[in-house]
């Protein structure tokens, strides 16, 4: 189960579309380390993304702390397949704390594509849908042409599902979003309303 | 009228602190902190993997408005090294509460290395260090270092001595 077809970018724009649009208001994107930052940064940067430019492994926790403490609003964690196999175990966390309101997206292009495209475990026989299952996900989605991803955007706002996106290895240009943290965590916090501290 | 146990006033030190979020790595010295927190249907207890997904949590907890703390055993202190960037460069407070195993009376030899490097490991990181050693100082510690974290927005770890938790007795 590696990388698929898809153009990564059309992805992401598809991703923040529907993050923009969902009823329930503007989902909180949590961006895991890696290309997956640059793809939803390319769709057009807004005070609801978090970009993590660190913290390999961390995104799905951060989402599921931030799901935990924003239960009306809805956060999406978008992140790549090194990322998540970083992370593996944070995929048993949030299963286990089952949270109404968080989604996981993996973008997953089976290599290491900011380090020199090696080969990533999704390669080499590791299954991230199936993972998942066996973590205790019960609404998993794999998607391999773009009506499938069209089709993930109303479960992406109402939903708990992980979604395995199989995108194209092909290198695009790198778009570099911001990079401050403490300037994205006071957008972030702003934006969904939290008193400053 | 009989004074709680030290265990039983961290928990509502913690509470006073307005922590919503615990995130833990189970650990003996932990175990009453953390019965109370999975009876307390006023906070989130998050049982992690690998104790950096506690740091990841943490962040996502303030993001959203919540304060939250990590407890772990000193031996998971390694796995946290990178993740510890997270708090740093986001200034975010981070609050831990940590057993020492490998000091005091430690039965088992692979506790040892990590015990020992604890301390150095966490302020190399970046991270304020306080440590409690008696029954009667281990409460006020913890509300002044979750005043320090929480209300400087910096990370603050606190140890607990293996003396104060008490050596796991070993038997065959």
């Amino acid at each position: 189960m590696s990388g698929g077809n898809l153009d990564r970018r059309a992805v992401a724009a598809k991703l923040v579309q529907t993050a923009d649009a969902a009823p329930g208001g503007p989902l909180l994107v949590v961006c895991g380390l890696g290309s997956a930052v640059y793809d939803i940064g390319a769709a057009g940067d807004r005070p609801e993304n978090f970009y993590l430019w660190g913290a390999m492994g961390g995104a799905a926790m951060i989402g599921l702390g931030l799901a935990l403490a924003q239960p009306s609003r809805r956060v999406l964690v978008v992140t790549g397949d090194g990322e998540a196999l970083m992370g593996l175990g944070a995929l048993a966390t949030v299963a286990a704390m089952a949270p109404a309101n968080l989604s996981i997206v993996i973008l997953d292009n089976g290599q290491f594509g900011e380090t020199g495209h090696q080969r990533s475990h999704t390669s080499l026989g590791t299954d991230l849908s199936v993972v998942a299952r066996g973590c205790g996900w019960r609404n998993v989605a794999v998607v391999d042409d773009m009506a499938g991803v069209d089709a993930l955007a109303p479960r992406l706002q109402a939903e708990a599902l992980l979604a395995v996106i199989r995108i194209s290895p092909a290198e695009v240009p790198r778009f570099l979003p911001p990079r401050d943290g403490a300037m994205l965590t006071l957008r972030l916090r702003q934006a969904i309303g939290v008193a400053p501290d | 009228m009989t004074e709680l146990p030290w265990q039983d006033q961290v928990y509502a030190a913690l509470k006073r602190a307005g922590v919503k979020q615990l995130a833990y790595v189970p650990d003996a010295g932990h175990a009453r902190v953390i019965e109370m927190a999975h009876a307390d249907n006023d906070m989130h207890a998050v049982v992690c993997t690998t104790e950096e997904e506690g740091i990841a949590l943490s962040a996502g907890a303030y993001l959203g408005g919540q304060r939250s703390v990590l407890l772990m055993q000193s031996s998971g202190v390694g796995n946290c090294i990178n993740m510890l960037s997270l708090p740093i460069n986001c200034r975010m407070p981070f609050f831990t509460i940590i057993t020492m195993r490998g000091e005091w009376g430690e039965f088992n030899p692979w506790q040892v290395p990590m015990g020992s490097a604890t301390e150095a490991v966490l302020k190399a990181a970046g991270v304020h260090v306080r440590r409690a050693e008696r029954a009667d100082e281990v409460v006020d510690i913890v509300a002044a270092s979750a005043t320090l974290a929480f209300d400087s927005h910096i990370p603050v770890a606190v140890l607990l001595s293996q003396r104060l938790i008490g050596a796991k007795v070993w038997t065959k």
